[in-house]
């Protein structure tokens, strides 16, 4: 590899790409490359990070066309000597790489994402056993970063969709043995921008950096919706 | 600036099949091919209703369809019906949440359960039967 890279930013102020020429090493980050320009060469760079490592899930955006994380995504990794990051699609633009989550949150509060947690009559705690936490404890792993709506076909359509984050999360309560609130969540997503909009193409679980498998998720809970899986 | 205030990928950002997987392709074959039977559906009624024109009628549409153009449509038609089909069994099954995987505890690198080796299996099938029914179908309406 190279030691340096050229990286291509999309501006919002241009709607063109502002290049520059990055010294890079095996463990350096896209996101890292992106600093290093708004360091070094031009501070106006609109980019939103936090963590740096793969858990707030502030740094989405498109490298190389496809919806990543730029802190969990090594240049190494990238086969390819031009880096070109873009803001994520199907979110409105704030600046550059920036995007507004707005309605990814609105969507996510509408499915109800907590429980009652009011204790079974018979005990003064909820019991689990590690099977039941197994049915949904990967869709507990969702960091709200978006890669899977702005991966999503019907997302790139229709914005009005329920989207295949809250999707996932809906069921991530559904599957939970202590929930009391099912019907209530599946009436929400019972609707036509809802749940049925799914057309089990994959894209969020391919670009999901936690392993959640919004598909996986949805495909279970529409299997529930129609009584073909517990 | 952008009037695409929700920075919407659109349709071609839809279609675009290039960048998640033979799984987008499956699902970009799947809405073309649910189209264009849809359309050889409506123009397959208005053919067969030339019947209500009595023989001479059915006779004169037969005619103008028996060209080499009519023929590849119709090999064309051959390949979205088996395509559309086998994949819509298998589609129509992970709707139901049948084969998506189980949930697990995930590990990295993350291997997404869901797009498992017997959904690509039944992808790939679905396009290598199409291809094999067109096939026949050319040698059939061809002649060859
Ligand atoms: C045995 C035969 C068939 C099966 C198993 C089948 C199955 C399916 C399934 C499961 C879908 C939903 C795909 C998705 O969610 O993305 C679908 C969509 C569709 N089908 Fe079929 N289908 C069959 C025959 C037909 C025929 C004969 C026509 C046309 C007259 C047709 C037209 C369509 C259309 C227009 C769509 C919508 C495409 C989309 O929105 O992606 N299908 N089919
Ligand atoms: S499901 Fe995955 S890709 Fe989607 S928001 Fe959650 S962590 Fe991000
Ligand atoms: S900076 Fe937190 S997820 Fe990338």
């Amino acid at each position: 590899m190279n030691n340096t890279i050229k990286l291509r930013v999309k501006r919002s102020a241009t709607d063109d790409f502002d290049e520059f020429t990055i010294p890079v090493q095996k463990w350096t980050t896209v996101l890292e490359c992106i600093l290093h320009a708004k360091h070094q060469f031009d501070h106006s760079i609109a980019v939103r990070y936090s963590c740096r490592q793969a858990t707030c899930g502030s740094c989405g955006m498109k490298i190389n066309g496809k919806p990543s994380l730029a802190c969990f995504t090594k240049v190494s990794e990238i086969d390819s000597d031009t880096i070109t990051v873009e803001p994520m699609s199907n979110f409105p633009i704030i600046r550059d790489l920036a995007v507004k989550f707005d309605r990814l949150f609105e969507n996510h509060r509408k499915v109800m994402p907590y429980m009652d947690n009011t204790p079974p009559e018979s005990s003064r705690m909820h019991i689990q056993s590690p099977a039941e936490l197994d049915k949904f404890i990967q869709f507990a792993n969702c960091i709200k970063c978006g890669l899977c709506n702005s991966a999503c076909p019907t997302m790139a359509t229709d914005t009005s969709f329920t989207g295949p984050q809250a999707l996932a999360q809906a069921y991530r309560y559904v599957a939970d043995s202590r929930d009391k609130d099912k019907d209530k969540r599946l009436r929400i997503i019972d609707d036509s921008h809802g749940i049925w909009r799914c057309h089990f193409a994959g894209s969020c679980s391919q670009v999901c950096p936690k392993g959640v498998d919004p598909a996986m998720g949805i495909q279970l809970l529409r299997g529930y919706m129609l009584g073909l899986s517990d | 600036m952008d009037t695409n205030k929700d920075n919407r990928e659109g349709i071609g950002g839809m279609a675009n099949p290039g960048r998640y997987g033979i799984e987008r392709v499956a699902y970009w074959l799947m809405r073309l091919s649910g189209l264009g039977l849809l359309v050889y559906f409506i123009a397959h009624i208005y053919e067969t209703s030339s019947i209500l024109r009595g023989e001479v009628g059915w006779n004169e549409l037969m005619a103008m369809t028996d060209t080499p153009e009519f023929h590849i449509v119709l090999i064309i038609v051959i390949g979205m019906c088996v395509f559309h089909t086998v994949n819509g069994i298998r589609v129509m099954l992970g709707h139901g949440g049948v084969g998506v995987g189980r949930p697990t505890r995930p590990d990295y690198p993350y291997a997404p359960a869901s797009q498992n080796t017997r959904h690509k299996i039944a992808i790939y099938s679905a396009i290598v039967l199409a291809a094999i029914a067109m096939v026949y179908g050319s040698t059939v309406l061809f002649g060859v």
